[in-house]
């Protein structure tokens, strides 16, 4: 029972009740601090834990640099990268991997979504299979794209289009069963065709959906591209990587690691653009989930 | 069941019959639920009536198969002599929920029928025409807002101008109000009469609500539960255009009480 009813309770003598009748719910500091003041509070600690274990010497420096060290080594592959120096090449390399690996997951996620989503022969004959390579661990399929495709930039952004497209596919059919049986029904009494209700109907309501699927995507098009030039070499980035990790650089390769994620997040961020302003009516702006 | 008592009141003899149904049955494979057993029903030209039953006993289905969104398992559907094999142009139907589109604009919205029907420039065309039943619907200014910032009411009011855009010779309402409180409900009844009489359009409700189905009505239907059928019509003979006044009047109660008793008889409600 709360205080204001057990002030409610006592009936006549509510007005001369003390003051902490007033119920004030209560929120701990924590959840009080705006935003970038948590952020902070949490990369502080990652940062003195971090600081503390290389101090400990439990670790050696070979495989776990100080923070000092690679806070040098992101400004040393920083200024490389903006005067232009031998690392900008690899990351355009990496870049235009990315960039069409995830332009083909897309169009061929949508493609696939809608046949999977739209028509009953997608569904019963064409899911199946789809679920049986999505559950196949993808990344093994590496070796056959290199052999197939050689080791330049094309077999990168095979298998990263291979990782991205099938959230895709998922989000678009989802997308294309979210709307409800009223909008279905009203859409057939207006004499709408199957074309009309998909672009007029379907497609909209599920934007959501499929925009889930794009981030997603975005993530495993990253993996999928560094991944290959991991497995299958070339130019990009990841040879950086592995070239420094080779040479025990390892606080270049926590550097190169981290300009990548920022590279991975503009590409979320770059997505979560594009929902806000084409799924303008949905209030939520949050990570992921449609609702 | 033989005590379906047919006192078939003035407006019946005079007008042509619009929509026929003769012994409309439904059953459902699944589980074999009949929903529908020989149905019969005559609505005439202008006048409203109304159905009123327990849940489950088949009201929406009687509507989706009128409107030809279901076929009939059994029985006719015949409207303006035509029988019903599909959707038709000139029945608009309205849902419990207003199912407006979120990304589209009020206007957007309303015009939409005409979009499907003639294409874009025709909906362009007939932004005029929509404007004009907002304001009827007492939406005006509402035109370009999206239906997020809609209450309830307004939504449904708005669903009404987008099932009056087509300009349908008959309406099909599925509980348009219910969802509704009883303020808003009272005052969309009343603005629904308006709609109805001035276009001598012809109406058929389904609703849970007796003072609802008695106050609109020419005829009120009462449906038994499974299957559905109609056990009873009672005519009302209040006169015309209603008032929510009528509401307190001997007259009502009288025709309240008695398909509440013949409810009770039935099924719950
Ligand atoms: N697609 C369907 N498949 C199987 N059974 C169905 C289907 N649609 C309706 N039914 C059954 O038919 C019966 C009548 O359903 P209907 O929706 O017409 O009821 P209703 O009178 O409109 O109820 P309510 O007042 O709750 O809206 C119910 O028993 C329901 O279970
Ligand atoms: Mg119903």
């Amino acid at each position: 029972m709360s205080t204001t009813d057990e002030a409610l309770a006592r009936g006549g003598d509510a007005p001369t009740a003390h003051a902490s009748t007033v119920w004030v719910e209560e929120v701990s500091w924590v959840d009080r601090l705006p935003r970038w003041a948590s952020m902070t509070m949490i990369f502080v600690a990652f940062v003195g834990i971090w600081e503390l274990t290389c101090r400990s010497g439990l670790v050696s420096p070979i495989i776990l640099p100080t923070p000092a060290r690679t806070g040098q080594e992101l400004i040393t592959v920083g200024t490389n990268l903006l005067t232009g120096s031998y690392m900008l090449a690899p990351l355009a390399v990496t870049l235009t991997e990315v960039f069409y690996g995830f332009l083909l997951a897309t169009a061929l996620g949508f493609t696939l979504g809608v046949i999977v989503g739209e028509t009953t022969f997608g569904e019963r004959a064409v899911m199946p299979y789809l679920v049986a390579l999505d559950t196949m661990p993808k990344v093994a399929f590496a070796p056959l794209f290199i052999a197939w495709l050689g080791f330049g930039v094309e077999s990168k952004v095979a298998l990263a289009t291979f990782i991205a497209t099938f959230p895709i596919i998922v989000g678009t059919a989802a997308g294309l069963h979210a709307a409800d049986e009223n909008a279905r029904m009203l859409f057939k009494t207006m004499g709408a065709t199957r074309w009309q209700t998909l672009i007029k109907m379907k497609l909209p309501t599920g934007l959501p959906h499929f925009f889930t699927g794009l981030k997603i995507g975005a993530v495993g098009v990253m993996a999928g591209a560094i991944t290959g030039e991991f497995l299958g070499g070339g130019k990009g980035f990841g040879e950086l990587i592995r070239v420094a990790s080779t040479n025990l650089d390892t606080a270049r390769v926590f550097a190169l690691i981290i300009y990548l994620s920022i590279l991975g997040l503009a590409l979320f961020m770059g997505v979560s653009w594009a929902q806000r302003r084409f799924v303008f009516w949905q209030k939520s702006s949050t990570i992921a989930e449609p609702t | 069941m033989n005590d379906v008592t047919t006192t078939v009141g003035p407006v019946a003899q005079r007008a042509r019959p619009v929509y026929v149904l003769r012994g409309v049955t439904k059953t459902f494979p699944r589980r074999n639920v009949q929903a529908l057993e020989s149905v019969d029903l005559t609505l005439t030209e202008g006048s409203f009536s109304s159905v009123i039953g327990a849940s489950g006993c088949g009201k929406s289905t009687l509507l989706k198969i009128m409107a030809g969104l279901v076929p009939p398992t059994a029985g006719s559907v015949v409207l303006e002599g035509a029988p019903v094999v599909g959707p038709r142009k000139d029945i608009g139907m309205m849902f419990q929920q207003a199912t407006l589109f979120p990304w589209r604009t009020v206007v957007e919205n309303i015009v939409l029928p005409i979009e499907i029907r003639d294409g874009r420039a025709a909906a362009r065309a007939a932004h005029g025409h929509a404007r004009e039943l907002l304001e009827m619907a007492g939406l005006n200014g509402f035109e370009q807002v999206y239906p997020g910032e809609l209450s309830g009411g307004m939504a449904q009011r708005a669903a009404i101008c987008r099932m009056l855009i087509c300009e349908p010779s008959v309406l099909l309402l599925d509980e348009p109000f219910s969802a509704l409180d009883e303020l808003t409900r009272d005052f969309m009844n009343m603005e629904l009469q308006r709609i109805c009489t001035s276009r001598n359009a012809t109406a058929f409700l389904v609703t849970h609500s007796i003072q609802e189905a008695v106050i609109l009505s020419d005829r009120v239907y009462v449906m038994s539960p499974r299957p559905g059928r109609f056990v009873e019509q009672v005519d009302v003979d209040l006169p015309r255009p209603r008032t929510l006044d009528m509401m307190t009047t001997p007259r009502f109660g009288a025709l309240v009480d008695r398909i509440r008793a013949r409810l009770d008889k039935g099924a719950f409600l």
